[in-house]
């Protein structure tokens, strides 16, 4: 159990994707611009994260690692160089139907995600979380965990950022500063907020 | 070269640089850069990418119907992305450990698709590769300044040669550890996009919200 607890603390504050690892930046520029969207944004990506990071856990450990396939009887293939193509088509797959699902299950929270569910494949933050499971070697309990913390760790960053934004429009900024690079420049200090955390361990 | 192409080549690198105007292909661009060696490797890597997609797709784009059209593209991008990983880890095995997963991460670099929707799905294979050149040159200019300062003010040397003598090794130079880490990187990139649009008032936002005369000390 301690174990798990120390990885969830450890993928939200101190590994994390958005601000330490840069995942999913363009999507965290470019969206967070209200409290809400942000947020709405931030939900979809713990859910899918949750979902697909375990997913590819599964047929990483079952298909494609070296000598996976032994229970088919082939102990000496190693498809490991097919990882990138597997991953990113089950992300879109997932993404498909989990749209399909709550279109049809939760029409509401459908409503709520809108048009950031499809963008989601596209978004690195989530790529970059299998593949960080797969480099660390994580069985399917730690790989539930480490999906659900990363996917929170990006939700706070997107939502603090967009709280910042939402006053820093009545700041004075310098005119070649406006916009993209004052984001830039915030997202940095979070950033250096955020290392504060760096070295907890449970 | 007639003006067009020079004009499909060359627009990218300022005038319509992709990270610093079309804020696409962040994330590379920022957690890659602590050394020079990297940043070009990564820069290497993504205008391959970007160029032979570009050039694939638009051989296929008039027999793709357009419903399927983004799982098409991401089966190439993911399978040229697949080719140069195993050329990186076959050749150049020790900076490709340290590119970790970014160089996986090249799929989901959104310049790349950003380019196969908006440029290639429309041109012949011939301009859609040049324009693929293009775009990844805009983005290595990045990555190579961010990726010079970093390594130079915070390490003392470039591509691992030492310039300022660091006062570790018996020289002067006080290294910067913060460059090493990654809120430098934010500040670097914010700091270019500041000179470049200082530069060329065009690419200017517009506030959201304008301060009212009255309070502007600034300008009275």
């Amino acid at each position: 159990m301690e174990v798990y607890l120390s990885l969830l603390v450890k993928s939200i504050f101190v590994e994390n994707l958005a601000l330490s690892f840069f995942l999913g930046m363009c999507t965290f520029l470019a969206v967070s611009k209200q409290i809400g969207t942000a947020m709405g944004l931030g939900a979809a990506v713990v859910l899918v994260q949750a979902i697909t990071v375990p997913a590819n856990n599964l047929i990483y450990q079952y298909l494609l690692r070296d000598g996976a396939l032994a229970w088919m009887g082939l102990p000496d293939v190693d498809l490991s160089f097919l990882g990138l193509i597997c991953y990113i088509g089950v992300i879109a797959a997932l993404v498909q139907i989990l749209e399909m699902a709550l279109d049809k299950y939760f029409p509401a929270l459908y409503n709520a995600l809108g048009v950031f569910l499809p963008l989601i494949t596209v978004n690195c933050a989530i790529l970059g979380g299998s593949l960080f499971m797969v480099e660390r070697d994580y069985d399917f309990g730690e790989s539930v965990v480490y999906g659900i913390g990363g996917g929170l760790g990006w939700a706070l960053a997107i939502t603090a950022l967009a709280g910042i934004r939402e006053k820093l429009k009545y700041s004075d900024v310098p005119e070649g500063l406006q916009g993209l690079g004052i984001t830039f420049i915030t997202a940095g200090l979070m950033s250096l907020g955020f290392m504060a955390f760096s070295g907890i361990q449970l | 070269m007639d003006a067009d192409t020079k004009k499909v080549v060359f627009d990218p690198l300022v005038d319509n640089n992709p990270i610093t105007l079309q804020i696409l292909g962040i994330c590379s661009a920022l957690a890659v850069t602590t050394t020079l060696a990297a940043s070009l490797l990564m820069c290497v890597a993504l205008t391959t990418v970007v160029a032979f997609s570009n050039a694939s797709i638009s051989m296929i784009r008039n027999h793709v119907p357009s419903s399927i059209r983004i799982i098409v593209q991401m089966t190439i991008i993911a399978s040229l992305v697949i080719v140069v990983d195993q050329l990186l880890k076959a050749f150049a095995y020790d900076i490709a450990k340290t590119l970790s997963v970014f160089v996986g991460l090249i799929i989901t670099n959104c310049i790349v698709l950003g380019r196969a929707e908006a440029f290639a799905m429309k041109n012949p294979p011939g301009i859609s590769f040049l324009d693929g050149l293009g775009n990844g040159l805009g983005y290595s200019i990045v990555l190579i300044v961010v990726g010079a300062t970093r390594e130079l003010f915070g390490s003392g040397s470039l591509l691992g040669y030492t310039i300022l003598p660091s006062v570790t090794e018996g020289g002067w130079y006080y290294t910067n550890g913060m460059m090493l880490l990654p809120p430098s990187a934010f500040f670097i990139i914010g700091l270019m996009i500041w000179g470049i649009r200082s530069w060329k008032p065009a690419q200017v936002e517009k506030p959201d919200y304008q301060i009212s005369a009255a309070h502007n000390t600034e300008s009275a």
